[in-house]
């Protein structure tokens, strides 16, 4: 479910990190004037918390597979949505740093799909409404079957995003459809287990200790005054920003060179390739020729050639990979052995250091 | 009859990082009988208890209980009859309330509802906490919790009986009357403790850890009144040693 | 009591860490973060079929570690460890593209089993650079060198708390889960009931636990902000480091090393 480097985009990437980035920053803002004054320690040990339960499975009835708890909508219920989307961003953090769960540019994308998706969009739309609809005193099989439905509609909108995002990169190349249709059904399985988990913990908190359950206990109005004073139309601007700047940005990138390489092309003043073979010229026919060669979004058996661009003389599919020619090769084979070799040569290094 | 018995052969552990926690311990436990372990901090008790139900398995030391020799495929066998009693009590309670928590083991081993209850029941009184059994574990004091802890642990009916410092964060009276509860079990048991006044009252043998090493067996009111042996293994005397005369 | 597995044993030394040893430690932390950042973005933006493009790139980890004095192995079996999800779908790839893009010694190599091998090859060099970043900067100067670059206060003490008591909430839950397991027989799984009353309370204890530091920050008067550390200023080393490695990225990236070195060994040899 997590988002890896190793698939995204340079735009896609920093698209989704942007949308992020905002909707942390408008987090950290409301979660710094917020007047509960407990709520930076309890923030803490959640995220402590959260962690510490993944270590935990739970053996799914029927299936004989197990489960776990993700926590996204567990927070948002427990803290309200600016301070979940906190306490969401520094597990994720953590789990890319510290465990190589996802990577340092895709923390803004899984930020997004977990974070964002669940915090703020999924528990303010849907879990929030229907609990008012319900009355204070909701049945456990009603909150139940809200929370399971929060979850649910949650992790699909999550698991939409890594389609989306990992389709627009361009990295791999299942096609959307495909995708959509492995990802989709899995994470509606994912998405029942994290509700049913869910719900059994808050079931279990509300015997137990109601107080803690801002939604739950009338008592609190103000505490939930605050989760409930979210402006919905910020929450839909920011995912349909994010959502129409990543495609429409990645869109532009697959027909048209992108700005860096175009305005290289500028600068160096090349109107046309000339199979000139002084190497400036070489140099500058395999630079053309290997940022040309960007992904594209159809199938690849249906692909036509990439357009013609009135900037540059295009070369056609498949283009001219400097890394497929027998040159390629060998420089290939040659770096390897030389990266290898400094690798080597640097761990002996240090085990020499260290042995006394 | 090795109902009860425990044997530890060559007991050696060395932690990941590369530091020795125990070197070569051996020693045999009889049944019924009651035995303290003690040391200073990161002499070796907690490890050596986590080798008596398997929690840690290091081969090529041996432990077997009641007759059977610990292994991984015995392991399931070897926790009914080793029941362990954790250091911290919280970490045990994990059931919602106390009569739940108490029937957690017997209804795992599969018995039928009738016995879970009567198991359950007779184990709450043995530890005198029959009045507490609609009560959320979440709720109990550190007395409670702690008696609650071992009641789950009766509940089992196991053969030997391991404690991880089991008078830790009690009162006065709550200790007490763990003392008491302790020192009128019949099964064996094995603990360790920092409380030697505590390993006096309840424990007729004494094994010493120094460093991961055995460095003691023997009666309690000798080894604990060892001022020597006490002071080279960072102890102390305990406060309600019995007063040599003066002439002897 | 300890059942604390591998990662977690890494992420209570790194996590907590604050000593950094190796040249790496007379650099500002944010020129670490800044240089690593630029490296991910690097190598993202070659295409899906750049395998030789990216070859040079792996010297960066290895540098990168050497400056910290990190043990390679170590990161090696992080990186083995890691993106499962990203193989996963980078295995599809051979079965949705079968055009043939060369042909190596007579066998025919379609752009499936290319891109797979470009996505392996972004795997190491992401993963390797995260891993190696949070290793020779330890995840407290992490979380200041990223305050300092933007980073909202809020998350930057979050995450200073998190990793505070991830360690100590974790041993909790792992000797929970062993009492479980003490208890539980054979079969020893956790059903739905026992896991929501077991997990529970592990809640509860953390929202108690929540109370008493929240007292004790308020006994020693704290203010919202957990001071740390004085870090360093930012000096000319950073800057000659930070544009080092920019430079080297991007004539890795535009110029073509590797075909270069192939044709130039090649003419060589003729």
């Amino acid at each position: 479910m997590h988002m890896a480097d190793a698939l995204l985009s340079p735009t896609v990437g920093l698209g989704m990190w942007v949308a992020s980035g905002v909707a942390l920053g408008w987090s950290s803002r409301r979660v710094q004037r917020d007047e509960r004054s407990h709520l930076v320690a309890l923030m803490g040990v959640l995220g402590a918390f959260v962690f510490a339960a993944m270590m935990i499975n739970f053996t799914i009835p029927g299936t004989g597979s197990s489960g776990h708890l993700g926590g996204g909508l567990l927070l948002a219920i427990l803290l309200g949505p600016p301070a979940a989307l906190i306490v969401m961003a520094s597990v994720l953090a953590v789990q890319a740093l510290l465990f190589a769960d996802g990577g340092i540019l895709a923390l803004g994308a899984n930020l997004f799909n977990l974070g964002v998706c669940t915090c703020l969009l999924a528990y303010p739309l849907i879990y929030r409404p229907l609990l008012a609809r319900l009355g204070p005193h909701p049945s456990d099989r009603q909150l139940t079957a809200v929370i399971i439905l929060t979850a649910v509609l949650g992790l699909q909108l999550g698991a939409l995003g890594v389609v989306l995002q990992t389709w627009a990169s361009g990295i791999s190349s299942l096609p959307l459809r495909t995708f959509l249709w492995l990802m989709l059904p899995i994470h509606l399985a994912i998405g029942l287990m994290e509700g049913v988990a869910t719900a059994a913990l808050v079931l279990f908190i509300r015997r137990a200790r109601s107080d803690l359950l801002p939604d739950l206990s009338p008592a609190n109005e103000k505490a939930a005054g605050v989760a409930a004073s979210f402006p919905k139309g910020v929450v839909v601007f920011l995912s349909a920003g994010a959502l129409i700047t990543a495609g429409a940005l990645s869109w532009f990138a697959s027909q048209n060179p992108d700005g860096l390489e175009w305005s290289i092309k500028r600068a160096s003043g090349l109107p046309e390739l000339a199979a000139g073979t002084s190497r400036p010229h070489e140099l500058a026919r395999h630079i053309q020729a290997q940022t040309a060669a960007f992904p594209d979004y159809a199938p690849l058996a249906a692909q036509a050639p990439a357009p013609e661009s009135a900037q540059l003389a295009t070369p056609g599919w498949p283009a001219v990979d400097g890394g497929t020619s027998t040159a390629g090769i060998v420089g290939s084979v040659v770096t390897l052995s030389l990266v290898s070799l400094l690798g080597w040569g640097l761990h002996w290094r240090r085990q020499r250091r260290r042995q006394p | 009859m090795t109902v009860g018995q425990v044997r530890v052969q060559d007991l050696s552990y060395i932690y990941p990082d590369g530091q020795r926690a125990l070197g070569g311990v051996s020693f045999q436990v009889g049944a019924g009988e009651s035995v303290g372990v003690v040391g200073s901090n990161g002499a070796g008790k907690s490890t050596l208890l986590m080798h008596l139900n398997g929690v840690l398995l290091a081969p090529p030391g041996t432990v077997s209980v009641s007759g059977i020799a610990l292994t991984r495929q015995t392991l399931a066998q070897v926790r009914q009859r080793a029941g362990l009693v954790m250091q911290d009590a919280d970490d045990q309670l994990f059931m919602p309330t106390v009569l739940d928590d108490v029937a957690f083991g017997p209804r795992q081993q599969g018995l039928i509802e009738a016995e879970v209850l009567q198991r359950a029941t007779d184990a709450m009184t043995t530890v005198a906490t029959g009045h507490l059994a609609q009560r959320a574990t979440h709720a109990l004091s550190g007395g409670e919790k702690r008696r609650v802890a071992l009641a789950g642990v009766l509940a089992m009916q196991p053969e030997v009986l391991v404690l991880d410092e089991p008078s830790a964060g009690l009162d006065p009276r709550a200790r007490r009357q763990l003392i008491e509860l302790l020192s009128g079990l019949k099964l064996t048991r094995i603990l360790a403790s920092h409380d030697l006044d505590l390993v006096l009252d309840v424990c007729t043998r004494v094994l010493v850890l120094r460093e991961g090493e055995l460095v003691a067996d023997g009666p309690a009111q000798d080894i604990l009144c060892d001022e020597d042996l006490m002071a080279r293994c960072h102890l102390e005397l305990p406060l309600s040693r019995p007063r040599r005369s003066p002439t002897g | 009591m300890s059942a604390v597995p591998n990662a977690w044993r890494d992420f209570a030394t790194l996590g907590t860490a604050t000593a950094r040893t190796g040249l790496a430690a007379r650099l500002d932390a944010r020129a670490l973060v800044l240089g690593t950042f630029a490296f991910i973005l690097t190598v993202v933006s070659f295409d899906r079929y750049a395998v030789a493009g990216l070859l040079p790139l792996l010297a960066f980890p290895l540098l990168m570690a050497a400056l910290a004095d990190i043990d390679l192995r170590w990161v090696l079996r992080k990186v083995l460890l890691a993106a499962p999800f990203a193989l996963m779908v980078g295995l599809f790839n051979p079965w949705f593209d079968q055009r043939v893009m060369l042909e190596l010694a007579g066998v025919p190599i379609t752009g499936g089993w290319v891109s797979l091998l470009a996505i392996v090859l972004r795997v190491v060099l992401t993963v390797a650079a995260a891993v190696v970043l949070v290793a020779s900067v330890g995840l407290p100067q992490l979380c200041v060198a990223l305050e300092r670059l933007g980073l909202p206060r809020a998350l930057a003490t979050q995450l200073l708390l998190l990793q505070r008591y991830a360690v100590v909430l974790g041993g909790e839950a792992a000797r929970m889960r062993l009492a479980h397991a003490l208890r539980a027989g054979p079969k020893g799984r956790l059903t739905l009931s026992v896991y929501a009353s077991l997990v529970g309370h592990l809640l509860l204890r953390a929202t108690g636990r929540g109370q008493r530091i929240h007292q004790a920050m308020l006994a020693r008067g704290f203010n919202g902000r957990l001071p740390t550390a004085p870090a360093l200023p930012w000096r000319w080393v950073d800057s000659v480091f930070l544009l080092g490695c920019v430079a080297a990225f991007l004539l890795m990236r535009l110029a073509e090393p590797v075909p270069w070195l192939g044709q130039t060994l090649l003419k060589g040899m003729m």
